[in-house]
Formats: C-alpha cells, sequence, structure tokens
C-alpha cells in the first residue's frame, strides 16, 4: 500500500466523492426542500437531522473528514492539469475543465457556507432554522451565491459520478459510458431542481 | 504552365538546441500533385531559402516508415498533432502551420524526444518475456474473438499523438499517458503475456499510473490508428483495482 500511495489516495478520493460526500449532498438537498412545504415543516426535518444520535462524530466522519480530504487532493488534481480545450473542444474535455472548475468553486461555496451556517451555530450567534437561511438569502447578491455554489456541487456530484463509473471499471465500452452521460444528466437535473427550488422558497417565500 | 508557378506555404515554428528560444520562419515551396508534409519539408531541405529569399538552416524532423506505422514524424499540424507523412498538402488549409508536439522536449526545429513514452513501456513491463533457459514450447492459443480485438491494440506506434491531446500529460504531472495504458491491456490479453499480468497492473499502479487519468477522452478522438484508448483506460481501472484487492486482501489469483 505504501509503494502505491498516488494509487490508492486517488481510488480513496474517487470513493469518498460518492460514498459518503455524494450520499450526503443528495440527502443535505433533499431534507432542505421540506422548506417549499412552510418553516414548520422544514425547522421538523432540520431538527430531526440536527438531533441525530452522535451527531457531532456523524459529521466528523461522514462529512468533514472526507470532505477535507477530497478537497485538498482536489485542488491539487484540479492545478495539476493543463486545460486543453480551445485546442481540442471535445465534449468530454469540456467536462474534464468544468469538473476542476466546478471543483474550485464549490469549495469556495462550501468553505463560506460552512462558516455562515454551522460556525456559527458552534459559536452561539446563529441557530439552524428557517429564519437563518431566510436572512441570509433575501441578500439578493448571496442568493446567487448560494445559487452557484448549489448547481456546481451538484454538477461536481452527477459528473463526479460519470467519472467514478469508469475509475472503478464499471462502464467500459464507449455506449456504456454514454448511457451513463444521460443517467447524470438526469441526476443533475433533478437534484439540481431540488437544490434551486429551495433556494427560491427561502429568498422569495414561494 | 500556371501549376509549376504555385507555391506552397509552411510557417514552421523553428528551435535551434533544446535550450534556445523558439521562433517562427515561412517557407515557399513549389507545389506538386500529391505531395505531403514530408516531401514539403524535403524541398526545403534541399533548398534551404526562407519566403524572405534568405539562406537558412534545412528544417529538422523525424521520420523513418513514410506510411503512418511508424510514428515517428510526429507533429502539429494547422494545430492538429498528426503523422507529417499522412498529411496531405491538397487536404489542408493554406498556410501550413507546422509546430513540434509540446508535451515533449524539443530537439531541434520539428524534431522531439519521445523517451517518456519508453520510460512509460518499461514501467508497465509492455512485452512478454519468453526467453528461458530451455524451450517452452509453443504458447496457448487465443480465442480468435479476443485476437480481433487485441489486434486494434496493438496498432499503437507510441506517436505521441494522444499525450499531446491529454491535459494531465504535462511538466507538472508525471502521468505517463494513455498508450502505456493500452499496451497493459494488449500484453495481458495475450495467452502467454498473461502469465505476467500483475507485474504491468502493478507497474499501472505506481506513481504517475493510471489514477493520473481525468477521462478528458481527448486520447480516443486524436489517435491517428483510431485505438479504443479509452476502453483499454477503464478496462485497466477495472483490473487495477481488482488487482489492488487482490494484494491487499490476498489471492491464490494474484500474479
Amino acid at each position: 500500500m505504501v509503494q502505491n500511495r498516488e494509487f490508492f489516495n486517488r481510488r480513496l478520493h474517487s470513493l469518498l466523492g460518492v460514498v459518503p460526500i455524494g450520499i450526503f449532498l443528495v440527502q443535505h438537498l433533499f431534507i432542505n426542500h421540506f422548506a417549499v412545504y412552510g418553516e414548520e415543516s422544514f425547522n421538523k426535518a432540520a431538527g430531526f437531522m440536527a438531533n441525530l444520535p452522535f451527531v457531532l462524530l456523524l459529521e466528523i466522519f461522514v462529512i468533514y473528514l472526507p470532505l477535507l480530504y477530497h478537497a485538498i487532493l482536489g485542488v491539487y488534481i484540479a492545478f495539476t492539469a493543463k486545460n486543453n480545450t480551445k485546442r481540442f473542444s471535445f465534449f468530454r474535455n469540456w467536462m474534464f475543465r468544468l469538473q476542476r472548475l466546478t471543483g474550485i468553486i464549490t469549495l469556495v461555496f462550501i468553505v463560506w457556507h460552512v462558516w455562515e451556517t454551522r460556525v456559527q451555530v458552534a459559536l452561539g450567534n446563529a441557530e439552524v432554522n428557517y429564519s437563518l437561511m431566510e436572512g441570509i438569502l433575501s441578500n439578493p447578491i448571496m442568493f446567487w451565491f448560494y445559487i452557484i455554489g448549489v448547481i456546481s456541487a451538484v454538477f461536481h456530484l452527477a459528473n463526479g459520478l460519470w467519472g467514478f463509473l469508469v475509475s472503478w471499471g464499471i462502464t467500459q465500452t464507449p455506449k456504456s459510458q454514454r448511457v451513463a452521460t444521460y443517467a447524470t444528466l438526469i441526476v443533475f437535473l433533478v437534484v439540481s431542481y431540488l437544490g434551486v427550488r429551495t433556494l427560491i422558497q427561502f429568498a422569495y417565500g414561494v | 504552365m500556371a501549376e509549376q508557378q504555385k507555391t506552397v506555404t509552411f510557417i514552421i515554428t523553428r528551435q535551434d538546441s533544446p535550450d534556445s528560444e523558439p521562433y517562427e520562419e515561412t517557407f515557399e515551396v513549389p507545389y506538386r500533385k500529391n505531395m505531403n508534409v514530408i516531401s514539403g519539408l524535403m524541398e526545403i531541405q534541399k533548398n534551404p531559402v526562407n519566403a524572405k529569399g534568405e539562406k537558412t538552416t534545412p528544417v529538422a524532423w523525424d521520420m523513418n516508415c513514410l506510411e503512418e506505422v511508424c510514428g515517428a514524424c510526429s507533429m502539429v499540424i494547422n494545430g492538429v498533432p498528426r503523422q507529417a507523412c499522412a498529411a496531405l498538402v491538397d487536404q489542408l488549409e493554406h498556410p501550413i502551420r507546422l509546430e513540434p508536439m509540446s508535451t515533449f522536449p524539443v530537439v531541434r526545429d520539428l524534431v522531439i524526444d519521445r523517451e517518456r513514452m519508453f520510460d512509460a513501456l518499461k514501467q508497465v513491463k509492455a512485452w512478454i518475456p519468453i526467453d528461458g533457459t530451455h524451450n517452452l514450447g509453443p504458447g496457448p492459443r487465443m480465442p480468435e474473438k479476443k485476437r480481433q480485438w487485441a489486434y486494434e491494440l496493438s496498432k499503437c506506434m507510441t506517436c505521441g499523438v494522444c499525450l499531446e491531446a491529454c491535459p494531465n500529460v504535462n511538466d507538472k504531472s508525471n502521468f505517463i499517458g494513455p498508450a502505456a495504458i493500452s499496451q497493459v491491456r494488449l500484453f495481458n490479453a495475450h495467452p502467454t503475456g498473461e502469465m505476467y499480468a500483475s507485474e504491468r497492473l502493478e507497474g499501472l499502479m505506481q506513481d504517475g499510473g493510471i489514477t493520473g487519468c481525468g477521462n478528458s477522452q481527448n486520447c480516443v478522438q486524436v489517435c491517428p490508428k483510431g485505438i479504443p484508448l479509452t476502453t483499454s483506460i477503464a478496462a485497466m481501472n477495472r483490473a487495477t483495482n481488482i488487482q489492488a484487492f487482490k494484494n491487499f486482501f490476498g489471492s491464490d489469483n494474484a500474479h
């Protein structure tokens, strides 16, 4: 294992992006979508998640550590690529470039988002509820920042799923890879809808 | 005749030595029917005078087979990495721009050093050891269906076009590139080569190996021989993962 550190690191990076981070992202957006059914509904769902047993351990091992690992190695990966979409403007080359770009955008967004909605709560300056998010997102600049952040994250997950299927040798033939492109496109659209719909609810109450 | 007056313009990125700065030089070459980029370069070699009428050094380039099977004459022609021998002047946009492939160190003018590709083949042991102290006899037979796809992989000529197109093969990374990965699949498909499958897979699992692939899939788009490089990469992803599990958990079939 030690002599093949790069291999191990990259496979772990690929795995963590889907399990647990990808699963967490989808779950996070599903729970948040309760906001669309009203303030009380959201507070109940968010309260349920916040009161899970071992919540801090769950956060550390399911979210923070995997995310930190994925982010640090991911930034390294993003900056070792020499993008050449200008010379080779193939679809997958664009996806390659966007995967790295959305990764960086998502990282910036997540740092801000964790600071604003988790660190502040831990410091006792805020409480996780509907009005916290309403307060943040009623600012149009923050609304668009969140829109870009959420769509970047979901794109990174959906396209990352496609890459995961290749990296683990599941989709080998061009045909299966093409079908995976369509399948992950559907994932992107559905999960993006959940995220964006919730943001609109918080920002405009509709 | 008007035909004989016609010339072809070549704009060539030149470099006098590995460390000197590149510069562009334009040449007007008399047109001949059915000429290719190599025959244009041969004209320049015969008469090394640039478009301004100044005498200059002949342009250096690499070539060998002249039938797109050796890979030596790869260069960037009008922005596209390809073999100069297979680039027909009549089918190209004019003026024709020639540059050395940027992924590789330039030796001189259009001559590049593809040594990293040969190092990669060594890393993954892309050969079949058959020498012994006694006659080992004929090897096992290969299923015809397998032979058919393996034959496609065997067309690789280490030309370097896939490395030129790959965004992850650059001076910031040590990624060996798509060609060597596909060669592992080829030699592991061979009934005798298969006996050393794990050694090649472990070569792919070393630093700079298969995980350097970021799935931009440019390689399969640009490969002049139409080799299914991305299928090979995915197949070797599966094989290296299985090998890693076998190595870690233990298996009698981990050879």
